[in-house]
């Protein structure tokens, strides 16, 4: 362990740790653009010189090695006269345009220009102009204000996994472009805009729309999947701006995909903003209490199993809960989260978890994917599964279709069979599952959602069992869920026999007379056209345009909640605007409603709901933590039919209310489905 | 100077192409055959008339099993890889201190008028391209410029344009000094060793 003095003080520091990395240990700020621990080492922008006893120039700590007996010094007139040169140099074709620059106010070249700029430039000459490039609809390109630090260059490459990026000429005439100036072909391109250290790269959404020192910043958690990003939500009026991401090192580390960063113009659009009630075929506005009457007229007298509830996949904890006991008090069990289909069940929650955990897939040396497309089902998961197959030799095998995963992938087969053949020992792959050390297998919405999806899960299960998946210290079964709801709806137990199919067949024969949607929109709608539909959500989208009766809800912005993502792990999302006109946040809508129809439910607050929802879930007081569940018997004894494991539905980017209402994701979608795109409002 | 390739039809390598390319490629270890992408440009750029078109890019990227945007990346890098058409006749007139101070500007110049164009550009006939070029590293030659591989050495106006014209006519004009000189050695005769030392002193 290499010993050094840093500013006269010692420190011990592992073998490997940079200069720059054991500065910051002790506390010490190095200024860089180009170092990002995140990244390779680049050491081009030259920001982070320090000095170093007996070398005669100063050195670039992000790239040197710390060695015993090292003497530094980074508070030196020689220090800071180094790095106003730099500094000097990078303003010289720099623009200074900060005032109509997106990043100003959060930007790394102008907080270090105030402690190493001078004034005064000293270049009389014509600084340099750079072409803008067009890399899509997501990200802005202003190349002039480019300083060539390559943290874009290098995450396209090693994080997102596409190679698209370059810098192309030498020296002056050095540029960052995409290959052809094509759009890049990533969910996860815009993380870039974060990365730049400069304006060079910025939203193109959020051009010209707000400052960062007038955003109102809310910490919260993401529901466009299951993962659970923590992210940050920037509001202004009552309108969310723009998502960043936050750092969880166990969860999204620093990334958020595009469809979260960019679905938040649908937060605004086709809203549902007051009740309707359906008069003579058509939705008309109607009061709280006209639409609240309507929906008691015809619940009164219905029996319980006359009434069943599908949860749509962006559901609070707290709104499922409150909807639940509803349910119980009008005397229905009939609720319903897995409007996909999928086959998972409650009750064994090892057997809905990732239970490997996110972080743990750095852990693991062997991976099956069964019908598991990650890259869309979870983009900033793909990124971890990538991280593991470059940095700790992780080896991924797939069952399931063929898709572009950005790493190194092992088709077996599209062929549910092929798992009888692994468990049986016949299959090659057999021998590698048993030697490997921590295996996982992720089950994915393509083996989830088929037909005899149980019969997988069992199947899986067995081989857990049998390769001995499942230790003391380690749970090599996962479920890659799609629906930020989803766990938490298991949790609740909101799961009925025969799932969806079983409810819809009953609406469409009038068994189940009236179906409650709790923002539920991702299935065939014309099943219910028979049956009374109650739609409780933001948008107004599939479920709404069948309901009879529309109680305009909150979208996940505008409320507080608990949501678990994929690996159990429960999470608080907080409120960052309110629900436009007269759009409530659902429990408050169910609280009223049950006034109506005579059961009141018993919580008056959203402190009594959530203390009622914890005393019947006591491990929703562990807050993020990803613990171990108990491993149990699951899923079908029966053997998978043979056949192909779906592929997963292409609209990757419209997958919810929210991202269908938001312009910008269904530019993207257009775009990943190759419809030609025209220059939007906000090219320069 | 511009990084943008331009499109072209379709290109792939010859089989003597492939030949060269495949010796270059055996230097490398397996598995690190992208260590050849500079040598596999050259043999493209070769073949393809001494230009590198978008197709050419995409072809060693595609031959080597490299991102098409790495392979672009080098070809702009370096400036003896070219990105548009050329004339079937480079010629690269060294400009840097030791040819200019020996005149450099009078062959550019003679070329500017013979030719018609200006550096940088090529006849309207496609037969001649005018590049300047950095040091060609036969200063003691100065000033040089090199012609398809030949180097022409100790010009001056007048000798440039006779190349020019032979070019022109379809000859191969001799290469080397274009003065009365033998390689490089003293321009106005030999100062020293004038005389074969006697044989008998041989090894005495």
């Amino acid at each position: 362990m290499p010993t050094l003095t840093i500013n006269g003080k010692e420190i011990t520091v592992e073998p490997g740790t940079t200069v720059m990395r054991a500065c910051e240990e002790m506390g010490i700020e190095v200024p860089h653009f180009c170092y990002h621990e995140r990244l390779s080492i680049a050491g081009n922008c030259r920001m982070c010189l320090v000095e170093m006893e007996h070398s005669p120039k100063p050195i670039a700590s992000c790239a040197m090695p710390a060695g015993d007996g090292m003497v530094i010094y980074t508070d030196t007139p020689e220090v800071k006269k180094a790095r106003e040169g730099v500094m000097e140099f990078l303003l010289i074709n720099h623009p200074l345009d900060c005032p109509i620059c997106d990043q100003g106010g959060e930007c790394d070249l102008q907080d270090q220009a105030i402690a190493y700029g001078t004034g005064k430039s000293r270049y009389q000459e014509n600084k340099r102009a750079v072409k803008d490039k067009d890399i899509g609809p997501l990200v802005k390109t202003i190349m002039t204000r480019c300083i060539h630090c390559t943290r874009c260059v290098r995450f396209a490459t090693e994080v997102a996994g596409i190679e698209e990026l370059g810098a192309l000429g030498r020296g002056e005439d050095m540029e960052i472009t995409s290959y052809l100036e094509r759009s890049l072909e990533s969910e996860l391109s815009g993380n870039i805009i974060d990365l730049c250290p400069v304006g060079a790269l910025t939203s193109k959404p959020y051009a010209f729309t707000a400052r960062s020192w007038e955003l109102v910043k809310t910490e919260t958690i993401d529901v466009m999947d299951a993962l659970g990003s923590n992210i940050r939500l920037d509001a202004r009026d009552n309108e969310v701006m723009r998502i960043l991401p936050r750092l969880h090192e166990d969860v999204n580390e620093e990334w958020i995909s595009d469809k979260t960063r960019f679905h938040y113009d649908g937060l605004g659009r086709r809203r549902l903003d007051r009740p309707y009630v359906k008069k003579q075929g058509k939705l008309q506005e109607a009061s709280w209490s006209e639409a609240f009457e309507a929906i008691a007229t015809k619940l009164n007298g219905l029996k319980g199993g006359e009434l069943a509830g599908i949860i749509g996949d962006l559901a609070d904890l707290e709104s499922m809960y409150a909807l639940k006991l509803l349910f119980r008090a009008v005397g229905s069990k009939r609720l319903e989260c897995r409007q996909d289909g999928a086959a998972v069940e409650a009750g064994c929650r090892a057997g809905y978890l990732f239970n490997s955990t996110v972080a743990g897939i750095e852990e693991a040396d062997l991976l099956l994917l069964v019908g598991a497309n990650p890259r869309l089902e979870a983009a900033v998961l793909n990124a971890r599964i990538r991280k593991g197959v470059r940095e700790y030799g992780l080896k991924v095998a797939r069952i399931g279709p063929a898709a572009d995963l950005t790493y190194e992938v092992e088709d077996l087969g599209d062929e549910a069979a092929l798992l009888a053949d692994i468990l049986s020992g016949h299959h090659a792959f057999s021998g590698r599952l048993m030697a490997a050390e921590r295996p996982m297998v992720v089950l994915g919405a393509g083996a989830l959602q088929r037909r005899d999806g149980a019969a997988i899960i069992g199947a899986v299960r067995r081989l857990a069992d049998h390769f001995g998946l499942v230790g003391k210290d380690w749970n090599g079964f996962n479920v890659l869920h799609g629906a930020a709801s989803r766990v938490g709806g298991l949790d609740l137990g909101l799961t009925s026999s025969g799932g969806i199919a079983a409810i819809l067949d009953d609406a469409a024969s009038g068994k189940a007379k009236v179906v409650f949607l709790m923002a539920a929109d991702e299935f065939d709608m014309a099943k219910l056209k028979q049956a009374f539909v109650i739609y409780l959500g933001s948008h107004g989208d599939a479920g709404a345009e069948v309901a009879d009766v529309v109680l305009p809800g909150a979208a996940y912005a505008e409320k507080d909640g608990l949501y678990i993502n994929l690996e159990g792990r429960v999470q608080e999302g907080l409120r960052a605007i309110f629900p436009p006109g007269d759009a409530r946040h659902d429990w408050t809508i169910l609280r009223a409603l049950s006034d109506v129809l005579d059961k009141p439910l018993p919580f008056d607050s959203f402190g009594e709901l959530r203390a009622g929802l914890i005393a019947d879930l006591p491990h929703l007081n562990q807050r993020d933590v990803a613990a171990a569940a108990k491993w149990g018997k699951f899923g079908s004894d029966k053997e998978p039919k043979a056949g192909g494991l779906g592929a997963v539905s292409s609209g990757y980017f419209l997958t919810n209310p929210i991202a269908r209402a938001s312009k910008i994701l269904n530019e993207v979608q257009d775009l990943a489905n190759g419809v030609p795109r025209e220059a939007t409002g906000t090219d320069g | 100077m511009s990084v943008s390739i331009t499109k072209a039809n379709g290109f792939a390598f010859t089989e003597a192409s492939k030949a060269q390319a495949e010796a270059h490629i055996a230097k490398y270890p397996a598995g690190r055959q992208t260590s050849a992408v500079m040598p596999l440009l050259t043999i493209a750029q070769e073949q393809n008339d001494g230009w590198l078109s978008q197709p050419c890019i995409e072809y060693v990227a595609g031959y080597l099993s490299m991102p098409p945007i790495r392979v672009h990346e080098v070809a702009t890098f370096y400036t003896m890889y070219r990105l548009g058409p050329v004339g079937k006749q480079v010629i690269e007139v060294c400009t840097t201190t030791p040819c200019w101070l020996r005149g450099s500007d009078d062959i550019i110049e003679a070329c500017e008028a013979e030719l018609g164009i200006k550096v940088g550009q090529t006849t309207p006939d496609g037969q001649f391209t005018l590049l300047e070029v950095e040091c060609a590293g036969a200063c003691v030659n100065a000033p040089v410029c090199s012609i398809h591989k030949k180097y022409y050495e100790d010009l001056d106006a007048k000798s440039m344009r006779q190349i020019i014209k032979a070019l022109r006519a379809g000859k191969t004009p001799k290469a080397g000094p274009q003065i009365k000189r033998q390689t490089s050695a003293p321009a106005g005769g030999l100062t020293t060793l004038k005389e074969i030392a006697p044989a008998e002193g041989r090894g005495a």
